[in-house]
């Protein structure tokens, strides 16, 4: 009598983890990963990690998913499937960040107590290049043809532009404080880079690395200084940029067209990174105080559930699961 | 006298891929000037001083300028010298002017003041990292002293607004005998007034016993009569017996100031913003944890190179009127930027409230609000300053 039921069990099981899409957020402070199911909007699973997990990735295939464990100064890579630790990368110490290069192959690692950024090879598990650049690296990003990848650093408050065929830098350009997050737009004609405690996003010409413009934004009712841009995504055809704002605890909403913000979305404590869902009707925020992410629906620019992680959660990855 | 002179490993390696512009090469001279003051005998050896105080934040100060700089064509090179107890402290500050108009002074007023009041300074931008004196911001300021370490006005103010929060109203305070001890009870007083709590008995520390033995028969006799209170202040510049009041009262209440829940510049327990990154490059330095007076020194270097970098100057009056804008912010580790106040030169600065094991606060406290920033709601104020040197 108890067999068929099992069976019943175990097939609705499967089927549920193989249909619905995840998005997975590391927990900095638990050591943990959250793995969110996009159906239930439910943590379905809880995985274990090396210590301080911040930066997210999965290979272009999915089939492997890389996490930058800065505290045991290594990138995991882990079969998103079993939650199993494969193996460690050399990454260099306290990797924070990293940006996997469109060749599926090379990371581009930020390490944030060392001045500088390291070039993995992930195939053969080696480190290909190290290249030095400002203090406290942090955010990470490869143009969309793959030939030029940026470091931001916090301290020095640049972004250093890396040639990915010499791996040395050509350029470096100055933005305001603490500069945290990079990102090209999908033409490879912009690059972004969000400046922490100046407040501000600076728009760079990637022909010339000259900055074209420069995006503020302010909140009735919350101190400029509290307003602290830090991950950013673009939606679907770049058309607007959903940035999150830290301490203000709102998500800004910036018309790539015109650089105005139009909409500003309350969401959960310092909020820090985000991922999309497939197709990008669907945002999740990772919330580091409050210990949450909020979800925000694209289309209506409003925050529709908020759902409970682990402690401090701060990247957030999309994973198709069919 | 030491000094020592620094400059950094990279200063020989400018080629690193600077494509663009054509930077102009900028040589940014500044002097660290330490007055050794000997710390007074207190009854516990457990915490010593360290006695390269100040010197880490320097040294780190100049590394995070010159990773910077090497990206600009901006070199720096760092002179310290040590003045000794009975050392001419003003000879030291007019040979550092010999060299540079970029000066970081850690010692205590009456010496600062000397060295500003130097015919030789008056077109020299001095930085002070060591003295908390809230007359250096009020009658007794100076138009080319900047303040990267807090006041004891801003501190007190910290505290003050915590107890607000927490509606612990009644105050009794314990101070030691020494002048800088009454100079901080005053603080504290004066403070607790401007917030409106109830300032109750007030008491002054005179023991010579040894405490390590009998401060649990002692100390609840001394506070007996304090009368009833939320919280107990103890004011202990030199950190010597207040560490014996805590669970020692008459009455079981929390304890602040110099000893319990204390206003810091900096501490250890300061994880968050980032913190734990500059926590841990120091340490690397450093082999110990930062302290107030790293902080203070590291973040006036700091102002220099942020100032440098943006202006691409290296001249005090160009740099001086930088810092003093609205386009100055220094990015400090503590949650928002750090500017310097137009009136009297204090770098604003949120007041971490820390015990030993971690951070308990972090003043400006939700709800205290100003028209310019919150975080004027701590220490002097534009219009009760008195400082007449900034006035432009």
């Amino acid at each position: 009598m108890k067999l068929p039921i099992l069976t019943t069990l175990t097939a609705a099981l499967l089927s549920t983890t193989a249909l619905a899409d995840e998005i997975w957020v590391t927990n900095e402070k638990d050591d943990t990963i959250s793995v969110i199911d996009i159906e239930t909007m439910e943590v379905v699973r809880t995985i274990e990690t090396g210590e301080r997990p911040r930066g997210i990735t999965f290979s272009k295939d999915y089939s492997v998913v890389y996490i930058c464990a800065s505290d045991s100064d290594a990138v995991q890579v882990m079969d998103p499937n079993t939650g199993k630790i494969l193996y460690d990368l050399p990454s260099g110490e306290d990797p924070e960040q990293f940006v996997l290069h469109p060749d599926n192959r090379h990371l581009y690692i930020a390490n944030e107590d060392d001045a500088i950024t390291t070039v993995v090879d992930t195939q053969t598990r080696t480190v290909v290049a190290q290249i030095d650049v400002g203090i406290e690296p942090e955010g990470m990003a490869v143009s969309p043809d793959g030939k030029i990848a940026i470091t931001t650093s916090e301290t020095t408050n640049m972004a250093h532009w890396i040639d990915t065929e010499t791996q040395t830098l050509f350029a470096n350009t100055l933005v305001d404080s603490r500069p945290r997050h990079a990102e090209f737009t999908k033409d490879g004609t912009e690059l972004w880079v969000s400046a922490e405690i100046g407040g501000t996003i600076s728009i760079f010409d990637v022909a010339t690395q000259t900055e074209k413009a420069k995006i503020d934004f302010e909140i009735d009712n919350i101190h400029p200084d509290r307003v602290q841009p830090v991950g950013f995504e673009f939606t679907n055809g770049d058309t607007h940029a959903f940035v999150a704002l830290g301490p203000s605890n709102h998500v800004a909403v910036v018309n790539t067209e015109t650089y105005e913000v139009e909409d500003y979305i309350l969401v959960g404590r310092r909020v820090w990174h985000l991922a999309f869902n497939r197709d990008r009707t669907q945002l999740f925020t990772t919330n580091g105080v409050s210990g949450d992410v909020t979800v925000i629906d694209v289309a209506s620019r409003k925050a529709i559930k908020s759902i409970k992680v682990g402690r401090f959660p701060w990247g957030a990855a999309f994973r198709p699961t069919e | 006298m030491l000094q020592t002179h620094l400059a950094c490993a990279f200063c020989g390696v400018l080629a690193l891929g600077l494509a663009a512009p054509a930077l102009a090469q900028v040589n940014v001279d500044i002097h660290y000037i330490k007055q050794v003051v000997a710390p007074p005998p207190t009854l516990s050896n457990l915490d010593p001083i360290p006695e390269d105080l100040g010197v880490r934040g320097a040294e780190l100060g100049l590394e995070d300028n010159t990773t910077t700089g090497r990206f600009l064509g901006q070199t720096y090179r760092l002179t310290m010298t040590d003045v000794p107890e009975d050392g001419d402290f003003a000879a030291a500050v007019r040979a550092a002017l010999a060299d540079s108009a970029l000066l970081v002074i850690d010692a205590p007023m009456a010496q600062l003041l000397e060295a500003a009041d130097l015919p030789e300074a008056a077109e020299a931008l001095f930085f002070n990292a060591g003295a908390a004196d809230v007359a250096l911001r009020a009658d007794q300021c100076r138009a080319q002293v900047l303040h990267t370490i807090p006041s004891y006005a801003m501190k007190a103010d910290a505290l003050m607004q915590f107890f607000v929060a927490r509606r612990w109203d009644e105050i009794a305070l314990i101070a030691g005998d020494r002048a800088e001890d009454v100079a901080w009870a005053d603080t504290l007083e004066t403070s607790a007034r401007k917030f409106g709590l109830t300032f109750g008995a007030r008491k002054t520390w005179a023991f010579d016993a040894d405490m390590r033995r009998n401060a649990s028969q002692e100390v609840p006799l001394f506070t007996q009569d304090l009368g009833d209170y939320d919280v107990l202040l103890v004011a202990d510049a030199a950190d010597d017996f207040a560490r014996y009041i805590s669970y020692n009262t008459w009455r079981p209440r929390p304890v602040a100031g110099s000893e319990g829940l204390r206003p810091v510049t900096w501490h250890r327990v300061v994880e968050a913003w980032g913190a734990a990154q500059l926590q841990s490059r120091f340490e690397d330095l450093a082999g110990r944890p930062m302290l107030d007076r790293d902080y203070a020194v590291w973040a006036a270097m700091r102002a220099i190179g942020e100032a440098v970098t943006r202006t691409g100057a290296a001249d005090a009056a160009t740099l001086r009127s930088y810092m003093l804008s609205d386009a100055f912010e220094l990015a400090g580790f503590k949650g928002r930027p750090l500017t310097f106040r137009t009136w009297n030169g204090q770098l604003r600065q949120p007041i971490p409230l820390v015990h030993e094991r971690a951070l308990v606060a972090q003043a400006p406290l939700e709800g205290f609000l100003h028209q310019r920033t919150e975080l004027d709601t701590l220490g002097l104020d534009q219009p009760e300053s008195g400082c007449a040197a900034f006035e432009n």
